[in-house]
C-alpha cells in the first residue's frame, strides 16, 4: 500500500473526496509516522486515540457530505493553543500538568473544519527561543540531520519538524518575531504569519501580545493557504482581531504575478551574510523576474533598529503577560514560607532561564525611570518601521527577502550566547512590529545539503497577492528535497 | 498638578502649640460601576453570591484569556464626567498596573494611567457643620475620572494560618474619581463625598453604597501653617463612611500637626484607618511603594469616542441635585437652605415632590424636613425606610388644609403615623381629633370659658393680650378640636376686640 504520508494536504483532502481512503486509514498512517519518530522528540502530547475517534467521526461526516475544509485532516497543533481535555504546556515545567477547559478560537475553528488534532507539538518554552532548545521537553531534532543534530529553528520547532518528516500534513504555530517563518526556512517547509489580527489570539498563550499571530507550517504553499483559511477569522473574544472576510487563499495559489512589483530592500543585505543566502536571494529574484514580475530596489531605512526594538516591546509585554504564573491557581506550585516566597520558588522553578532573562529584561525596560529610554523609544522606532513599509508600498506590491540569516545550526551551538541567537529574527521581525503577513518558502539547499528560505513580506491584508507570489516562487524554485527519514530503524 | 491657593476660613484652623494650622484634604473616591456584567468579562456583578460562583476564566486570569471591554461601563463613566462637568476625553486608553498579589489573578490590574476617560472639572459643595448649619460653598476640581478592574477579596479571617481567595468581586468596573486638593475641613471634605455620591445616585450610574463598599475614599491629608508652604500628605486608604472621612481626618491632621511641632517630619506613607480606635496607621511607607510598571495594554484598542455620542449622552442626562435645586427655589420659593437639604440625594427631592405636588410648598416643606426627616433621623432610619410615606404625609397636609384637623393636633396625628397606626383619616377617625367648626358649639365653650374667667374678661379690652389666654383656654375646654379661627372670632366679639 502506498505511504499515505507523502501525500500533501490538498492531495490527501482530494484522496479522501475521491475515496481512495479515509480519514481513520490516514490518520493511522500518520500515528505510526509519529510512532516511529519519538527520536525527534517533535511532540509534548500525543493524542492518538482522539485522534482516531475524531477521524472516524469525520468519515461519518464525509459520507454524509458534511465537508469542512480540512476535513479528516491528522494535524499537529503547537502546545500554546489551548485545547480543551488535552494538556497544553506552553513548553513550560509551569504550566506541566495544565489542562485546559477551553479550546482556542483557532483550534476550534479547525475543528469545526475537520481537523483530526494527532497531538500538541514542542516549542520553545512560551515560544521564546530560535532553536527549540528552551522547551522544558528537550529540544526538537531537525529531521535535516547531517554529521550532527541540527536545530528545527524555533519557537515552532515542533510544528516545523513534524511537517518536514512527514508526521502530520501540517501543523498549527505562532509567530511573534520569526516563529514560524524561521524554522520553515530550517526545515524546508512552508510558514505563514498573516496580518496581526487574522487570527484570533483567544486561547492561546499569550507571549507578547501586540506582536503574537497564528499561522501554519505546511508542506506546500497550497496547503498553508488551505489551513490559513481554517484558522483565520473574525472573534469577538479578541479586541485585536480584524472583522473582515476570510478569503479563498487556495484560489489565489497560482494567479500570475505578470506585471507585480517586487521589493528588494538594501538594507536587508546584512554583514556577513552566508554566500548560500545571497546567492539564494539572487536566485529568488531571477525566478519572480522569470515569472513576470519587475524588480525594485527599495528602502527600509530603519531596519536596523528593529530587532533591539523587538527585544525590548516583545520582553515588556511578556513580563506582564507571564505574570499570572503565580502558582496560586493552576499550574505548578512550590510552597515557600509566606507568599512572595511561594511565588519566587513557584517561578524559579518553573521557568527556565531564556524565559526568566526576558521577564527581567521587560521588568526592567518598563521600571520608572527606564521606561521612557527603552519601552517608548522602541514604540517610537516601531512607528519608523511601519512607516517604512508604507513608504515602500508606493513601490512595490510585495518584498523579497531570506528568511533567516544561516542555515539551521547544531544543536547547542548558540544557547551559550542569547544575543547571537536573537540575531535569527533579524529579517522576520520587520513584519510583526509593522503587523504585516509574511511567508517563508523553501527555496534551496545550501552547499551542506541544508535547507533554505526565502521570505514575502506583503500589505496588510494582502495575503492574496502573498500566496500568489510565493506560489510562483515554489514553482520556479522546484524544491522538492526531502530529508532521508533516518529516525525510522 | 498640586495647587493649594485656597486658605481655609478661620474658624477651620487648628490650634497647635506653635500656632494655627490648616489641613489640605484631596479625595480619590472610589466608585463602582452600577452594571450587571464587570468591566472586561460578561460575569454577574451581583453583590452577596457565593464565593467564586461569579467568575470567568478571563477574570481568573487563565492562560490565552483576552479582556473585551464592556462599553455600557464607557458610557456610565462618560454620564459620570458630564454630572461632575468635566472634559470628556475623546481618546483614551487603558494600562497595565502591574502587582503581584493573590486576589490579582491577571498579575495586573487593568487600569487607565495616562489618558483617563475623564479630565478636569469641578462641583460645587456646600459643608454642613457639627450643629447642622451650612457653611460657605466651596468649589472642589475634579483632577480626572479613569475606568480599571476591582480586585478580588482575600479573607484572612476563616483560617488561623490560611487565606481564602474571593474573586467574585475580581473585574468588577469602579470609576476612580480623583479631586483636587481643594478641601480644607474634614467637614468639606465629606460634603463632597456626599455630594459626589448624590450625583452618581442620580445618574444611576454608581449605587453609592458605602457600606458595601461600592463607595469608598482614599484621603490625602497634609498641614501647613495657614496659606504657608504644602507639607507632606499621607494617604489614609479605603474609608467607607462620612463620619469616618471627617475622624480619619481630624485624627491624621492631628498627628501630622504633633509630630512637626514636636520637631520630627512626616513620612509620606499609605495608612489606614481604624474605625474601632478612631486612629490612623501605617499600611506600607513610601520605599515599599510598588513601581507598577505602567504600559499600554496590548490586548485592548485605544477607546475613540464620537462627540456626537457623548453629546446624545449628555441629552438623555438625568436632572441632577444642582439643577433640581434651583427648581426647588424658582418653582416653589424655596430658600436656599431648604433646598439644598431636599436635593441632597434623588430620594429626598423625588419623595418632596410627591409631598408638594399640588399643595402649598412651604408646609409640604417644613413637614418633610422639619418633621419626618427630624423622626428618621430621631429614630436612625434612612429615608427610604420611612414608616411615613410620601402619600401619607401629603395626605395628612390635606386634614390640615381642609380644616378638618388644626396643626397641633396635626403633630400628634403624624406622631401616630410614624408609630404605625395607620394613615391620618385613620387616626383622626380612631382617635376622634375631628376638628369642632360648629359655631353653635364654640360658642357654648366660649361663654362657659368667658364666664368662669369674668375679672380677665373685664381687663381684655385694656389688655388685649388676654385674647391668647382665653383661645388657650377654649381650645383646651375643647380637647383641642375646635377650630381656631372659629375661636378668635367668636371671642373677639364677645369680649368687645
Amino acid at each position: 500500500m502506498t505511504d499515505l504520508t507523502k501525500y500533501t494536504l490538498d492531495e490527501a483532502l482530494g484522496g479522501m473526496n475521491k475515496g481512495d481512503f479515509t480519514s481513520v486509514e490516514l490518520t493511522q498512517a500518520h500515528i505510526s509516522a509519529c510512532e516511529s519518530a519519538t527520536e525527534l522528540n517533535a511532540f509534548v502530547t500525543t493524542s492518538f486515540e482522539q485522534a482516531l475517534e475524531a477521524a472516524k467521526n469525520s468519515d461519518l461526516r464525509r459520507a454524509k457530505g458534511e465537508i469542512g475544509i480540512i476535513e479528516g485532516a491528522p494535524l499537529g497543533v503547537k502546545d500554546l493553543f489551548c485545547t480543551d481535555g488535552v494538556k497544553t504546556t506552553a513548553g513550560s515545567n509551569i504550566l506541566d500538568q495544565f489542562e485546559p477547559t477551553y479550546e482556542s478560537a483557532v483550534t476550534a475553528n479547525m475543528n469545526a473544519q475537520g481537523m483530526v488534532m494527532l497531538g500538541k507539538l514542542n516549542l520553545d518554552e512560551f515560544a521564546m527561543g530560535s532553536s527549540n532548545e528552551t522547551s522544558a521537553y528537550g529540544p526538537v531534532i531537525n529531521p535535516w540531520r547531517k554529521e550532527e543534530n541540527l536545530v528545527p529553528g524555533g519557537s515552532s520547532g515542533g510544528s516545523a519538524a513534524a511537517v518536514a518528516a512527514d508526521l502530520c500534513l501540517g501543523a498549527t504555530a505562532t509567530d511573534t518575531g520569526g516563529s514560524i517563518r524561521q524554522p520553515a526556512s530550517f526545515t524546508g517547509t512552508v510558514g505563514i504569519k498573516p496580518t496581526y489580527g487574522r487570527c484570533s489570539r483567544w486561547g492561546t498563550v499569550a507571549f507578547a501580545s501586540s506582536l503574537d499571530q497564528a499561522g501554519p507550517i505546511a508542506k506546500t504553499v497550497k496547503d498553508a493557504a488551505i489551513l490559513l483559511q481554517s484558522m483565520a477569522g473574525y472573534d469577538e473574544k479578541d479586541s485585536t482581531s480584524l472583522n473582515v472576510p476570510v478569503p479563498d487563499w487556495k484560489a489565489s495559489c497560482g494567479k500570475s504575478i505578470k506585471g507585480q512589483k517586487i521589493g528588494i530592500p538594501k538594507e536587508y543585505m546584512i554583514d556577513g551574510m552566508p554566500d548560500d543566502i545571497k546567492k539564494l536571494w539572487d536566485n529568488g529574484i531571477e525566478w519572480l523576474k522569470d515569472s513576470g514580475a519587475e524588480i525594485v530596489p527599495i528602502s527600509l531605512p530603519h531596519t536596523k533598529y528593529a530587532l533591539p526594538a523587538y527585544y525590548v516591546v516583545a520582553p515588556a509585554e511578556a513580563s506582564s503577560n507571564l505574570a499570572r504564573y503565580d502558582g496560586m491557581r493552576y499550574g505548578l506550585r512550590t510552597n515557600g514560607s509566606d507568599l512572595n516566597d511561594t511565588y519566587a520558588r513557584t517561578r524559579t522553578m518553573g521557568f527556565g532561564d531564556e524565559v526568566k532573562r526576558r521577564i527581567m529584561i521587560g521588568t526592567y525596560v518598563l521600571s520608572a525611570g527606564y521606561y521612557d529610554a527603552y519601552y517608548l523609544r522602541a514604540q517610537k522606532v516601531r512607528a519608523r518601521i511601519v512607516e517604512d513599509f508604507e513608504n515602500a508600498w508606493y513601490k512595490c506590491d510585495t518584498i523579497l527577502t531570506p528568511t533567516a540569516p544561516s542555515a539551521p545550526f547544531a544543536l547547542g551551538r548558540k544557547v551559550v550566547d542569547p544575543v547571537e541567537m536573537y540575531l535569527n529574527d533579524i529579517f522576520t521581525v520587520t513584519t510583526n512590529l509593522a503587523g504585516l503577513p509574511g511567508i517563508s518558502i523553501p527555496a534551496g539547499l545550501n552547499a551542506d545539503g541544508l535547507p533554505l528560505g526565502l521570505q514575502i513580506i506583503g500589505k496588510a491584508l494582502d495575503e492574496d497577492t502573498v500566496f500568489a507570489t510565493a506560489s510562483a516562487l515554489e514553482s520556479a524554485a522546484d524544491f522538492n528535497s526531502k530529508p532521508a527519514k533516518w529516525w525510522i530503524k | 498638578m498640586f495647587t493649594a491657593e485656597r486658605v481655609a476660613d478661620e474658624k477651620d484652623w487648628i490650634k497647635g502649640e506653635t500656632g494655627d494650622w490648616e489641613v489640605i484634604i484631596g479625595l480619590e473616591v472610589h466608585a463602582q460601576v452600577s452594571s450587571n456584567s464587570k468591566l472586561f468579562s460578561g460575569s454577574s456583578t451581583k453583590y452577596g453570591a457565593e464565593p467564586n460562583s461569579q467568575v470567568s476564566l478571563v477574570d481568573a486570569g487563565m492562560p490565552g484569556m483576552l479582556p473585551v471591554v464592556n462599553e455600557y461601563c464607557i458610557e456610565q463613566a462618560i454620564k459620570t464626567g458630564l454630572g461632575l462637568n468635566a472634559k470628556i476625553n475623546l481618546y483614551s486608553r487603558f494600562d497595565r498596573k502591574n502587582y503581584f498579589y493573590v486576589d490579582l489573578p491577571q498579575g495586573y490590574q487593568i487600569s487607565q494611567f495616562e489618558h483617563p476617560i475623564v479630565g478636569e472639572g469641578n462641583i460645587e459643595v456646600l459643608p454642613i457643620d457639627s450643629d447642622g448649619n451650612t457653611m460657605d460653598l466651596v468649589t472642589v476640581g475634579i483632577e480626572r475620572l479613569h475606568l480599571e478592574q476591582d480586585a478580588g477579596k482575600s479573607v484572612h479571617d476563616l483560617s488561623p494560618d490560611e487565606t481564602y481567595v474571593d474573586l467574585n468581586r475580581c473585574g468588577v468596573a469602579l470609576m476612580e474619581i480623583v479631586s483636587k486638593p481643594d478641601m480644607r475641613s474634614p467637614e468639606e471634605a465629606s460634603a463632597y463625598v456626599d455630594k459626589l455620591r448624590g450625583i452618581v445616585r442620580a445618574l444611576g450610574t454608581c449605587d453609592g453604597d458605602m457600606e458595601k463598599g461600592n463607595l469608598r475614599a482614599d484621603v490625602n491629608v497634609s498641614v501647613r501653617k495657614p496659606g504657608g508652604e504644602l507639607g507632606t500628605r499621607c494617604e489614609i486608604k479605603n474609608v467607607n463612611s462620612m463620619r469616618f472621612i471627617r475622624q480619619a481626618i481630624n485624627y491624621e491632621a492631628r498627628r501630622h500637626i504633633e509630630i512637626i511641632e514636636a520637631g520630627g517630619s512626616i513620612d509620606q506613607e499609605t495608612r489606614l484607618f481604624d474605625s474601632i480606635k478612631g486612629e490612623t496607621r501605617t499600611m506600607r511607607s513610601k520605599e515599599d511603594a510598588h513601581d507598577y510598571r505602567y504600559f499600554p495594554d496590548p490586548d485592548l484598542l485605544p477607546l475613540n469616542i464620537e462627540q456626537s455620542y457623548v453629546d446624545d449622552l449628555k441629552a438623555k442626562l438625568p436632572e441632577l441635585p444642582d439643577a433640581i435645586k434651583n427648581r426647588f427655589m424658582s418653582d416653589y420659593n424655596l430658600s436656599e437652605y431648604d433646598a439644598r437639604i431636599l436635593t441632597a440625594d434623588k430620594i429626598k427631592s423625588d419623595f418632596y415632590e410627591l409631598v408638594a405636588n399640588g399643595r402649598d410648598a412651604k408646609i409640604a416643606a417644613n413637614w418633610t424636613m422639619g418633621d419626618l426627616f427630624g423622626a428618621l433621623n430621631k429614630s436612625g432610619l434612612e429615608l427610604n425606610e420611612t414608616p411615613v410615606s410620601a402619600k401619607m404625609l401629603g395626605e395628612l397636609i390635606d386634614r390640615i388644609s381642609d380644616n378638618t384637623i388644626s396643626g397641633k393636633i396635626a403633630k400628634s396625628v403624624f406622631e401616630r403615623m410614624f408609630n404605625g397606626e395607620g394613615n391620618a383619616d385613620e387616626i383622626i377617625e380612631a382617635q376622634g381629633l375631628k376638628q369642632v367648626t360648629d359655631v353653635g358649639a364654640i360658642t357654648a365653650i366660649v361663654d362657659e370659658v368667658i364666664a368662669n374667667n369674668n375679672e380677665q374678661a373685664q381687663k381684655a379690652v385694656e389688655n388685649p393680650k388676654l385674647l391668647g389666654f382665653f383661645v388657650g383656654q377654649v381650645m383646651k375646654a375643647s380637647q383641642g378640636k375646635a377650630n381656631p379661627q372659629v375661636v378668635n372670632q367668636l371671642l373677639r366679639e364677645k369680649l368687645g376686640l
